[in-house]
């Protein structure tokens, strides 16, 4: 074993191999990088909407309680599908009232319940994270969530 | 301590253990904030709670591996580093950017990709920061000795330095957004932070049990290649259901799978080598943190992240709990344990105190790593139970978090169990014997 096994052959072993797959993972990122451009994100257009929405969501750090396809904190719901949820995906002025009506009503203030904070959005702010939330819904997400709970 | 420049290390360790602190206190409020949740819920939410928890630990994390290097790179090397200024410059980069990154959080400043929350100067001053590191360190071992231990640490270090230039990069297409992300989170911690791990695990290996350098260099070339040949194609497990073509569920499952290889030889690595080893260094404690943090990392990042990788397993663990107890076990067993492992090791020597009495220490590893594992065992519980209910059943996610009450309030308890181990640990090294004579013969390991 040690006869075979080198220091320098372990060595050259580690060199090559990485490289390989680092050259194949760079080939793979390039054909997923198009595969999300062409195909899994194009059944809503990412408007300007869209793109605040997901501005305000950042700013916000919404991430650092919810999940958004399972990554994220997880003290409060998936949001990933909190729109098919809603039973709004479809819908995007009933998505986006609803939307505002829940950010509204926040913090609940119920002892003994987890306290979404009170942020303060504008209408088009609460109009775009709606249409956030509606286009990263209709992702190709390989059908999950399981179920609508999220 | 053989050159003077490694006396950086200690601002380096410093600062890392009071960042340290500042996390646990974060997680222990955050835990708290699950059991009693209007626990400050105007004045400060739960995503800055734990914003603060995770930054504080990367943060501390990062320098810990930065004075681990300037500690072991000079003795590696055979000589001073090239510039102990430009490494306090380094550092002062670093502090007043955490401290504005803190500042910024708590009146509500802050990015919204999870762990890259820093605004953006100070995601130029990590960057500034780094490129000083590497430019000193690179110079330091070009003009010196080249090991094997520098060659990996420096791989490790460069290559997560690189990675950060997708904290830049933030597509307005939610899928590329995290397929980009994952391109530093998971290479960082399931790829390069690898090789920094084994190549300071190395060193300590060399000189805690003096095993020869060979073997021990010959052994590090193949758990790093394991590391990278399984954590490269293994990002694909973080690529089931983002939006990317299906083909990674196969790929991320079965290289994932795989990355419990390189953490089983990593342990198997550590004891091989204490069982052949014939010194009895007196550091008792920095060889429990260096056998801890292999084995842990075994089970944190091996067998707890396998538990939920194979992609039809995922379909109904994915963010739920059971990835809240892998992520505490993992790292904490991997990164965490393995830093103070090397601050054990080299805390005694860099303020001049010897022979190492470190049953604090020691009890403090009992404490943590106890308080961790039942952590890890209650998460993984209430985990289990949400994703039955949640996941299978079809039950609200609100409903069901109501059922695990009990669960968190164990939580609560180990991780109160954590806090009170990592500030033994801290007063262990900082505090004890500070009074004792400097100048007396100190305990040269090498």
């Amino acid at each position: 074993m040690s006869e075979i096994l080198t220091k320098s052959r372990a060595r050259n072993v580690f060199y090559g191999g990485s490289l390989f797959f680092i050259a194949v993972f760079a080939g793979l990122t390039v054909q997923s990088h198009s595969h999300v451009v062409s195909r899994s994100t194009t059944s809503m257009p990412l408007t300007e909407e869209v793109r605040l929405g997901k501005e305000g969501w950042e700013r916000n750090s919404c991430i650092n309680c919810h999940t958004l396809h399972g990554e994220g904190a997880y003290f409060a719901p998936e949001v990933g599908n909190v729109m098919t949820r809603w039973g709004v995906v479809d819908d995007p002025d009933a998505a986006a009232e609803m939307l505002g009506g829940w950010i509204d009503a926040q913090p609940s203030g119920i002892e003994g319940r987890r306290q979404m904070p009170h942020f303060e959005l504008t209408d088009e702010e609460k109009r775009g994270l709606s249409e956030f939330l509606r286009w990263a819904d209709k992702m190709n997400t390989q059908s999950w969530p399981p179920n609508d709970a999220g | 301590m053989k050159y003077q420049s490694q006396k950086v290390a200690l601002a380096y360790f410093s600062v890392a253990m009071a960042l340290f602190a500042i996390q646990v206190f974060g997680g222990l409020l955050a835990g708290w904030i699950y059991v009693s949740p209007n626990t400050l819920s105007e004045v400060l939410p739960f995503n800055v709670v734990r914003m603060i928890h995770t930054n504080a630990l990367i943060v501390w994390l990062l320098l810990g591996f930065f004075g681990a290097a300037y500690f072991l790179v000079p003795e590696e090397a055979e000589r001073e580093l090239f510039s102990t200024k430009l490494a306090y410059l380094q550092l002062g980069i670093l502090v007043i950017g955490t401290l504005g990154a803190v500042a910024s959080y708590l009146v509500g400043i802050h990015g919204g990709r999870e762990f890259l929350e820093q605004p953006l100067w100070v995601k130029f001053g990590i960057l500034v920061a780094a490129v000083i590191f590497l430019v000193n360190i690179s110079l330091t071992v070009l003009a010196g000795r080249r090991t094997a231990i520098t060659n990996i640490l420096l791989m490790g270090l460069w290559l997560l330095s690189l990675l950060w230039i997708f904290a830049f990069i933030n597509p307005d297409n939610l899928g590329l957004d995290k397929m980009y992300w994952w391109f530093i989170v998971h290479l960082w911690v399931e790829g390069t932070w690898e090789l920094v791990m084994a190549a300071i695990l190395g060193y300590l290996m060399l000189k805690l049990t003096g095993v020869d350098r060979e073997v021990v260099e010959k052994w590090l070339y193949v758990i790093v290649a394991t590391a990278l040949f399984s954590g490269i194609l293994g990002t694909g497990h973080h690529f089931y259901w983002i939006g990317l073509p299906a083909y990674w569920q196969w790929i991320g499952s079965i290289f994932s799978t795989m990355e419990v290889v390189p953490f089983f030889a990593m342990m198997s690595f550590a004891f091989v080598m204490v069982w052949k080893g014939r010194k009895n260094h007196p550091n008792k404690a920095a060889l429990l943190w260096s056998l801890g943090a292999s084995t842990v990392a075994f089970f944190g990042a091996g067998v707890w992240g396998f538990l939920h990788t194979l992609h039809g397993v995922n379909y109904y663990t994915h963010g739920t709990q059971i990835t809240a107890a892998h992520g505490h076990l993992a790292f904490y067993g991997a990164y965490v344990a393995l830093n103070l492992a090397m601050f054990t090791y080299a805390m005694p020597m860099l303020r001049g105190r010897a022979p190492y009495n470190q049953w604090l220490n020691m009890t403090a590893f009992w404490l943590m790593t106890g308080g961790m594992s039942f952590m890890t065992f209650v998460l993984t519980f209430a985990g289990t139970i949400q994703v039955h209910l949640q996941r299978v059943m079809g039950e609200y996610y609100m409903d069901v978090q109501d059922q695990l009450g009990l669960f968190y309030a164990m939580r609560f308890g180990a991780g109160a169990m954590v806090v009170a181990g990592a500030l033994l640990f801290i007063y262990s090294l900082a505090v004890v014997r500070r009074q004792a004579p400097a100048g007396n013969a100190v305990g040269e390991a090498a």
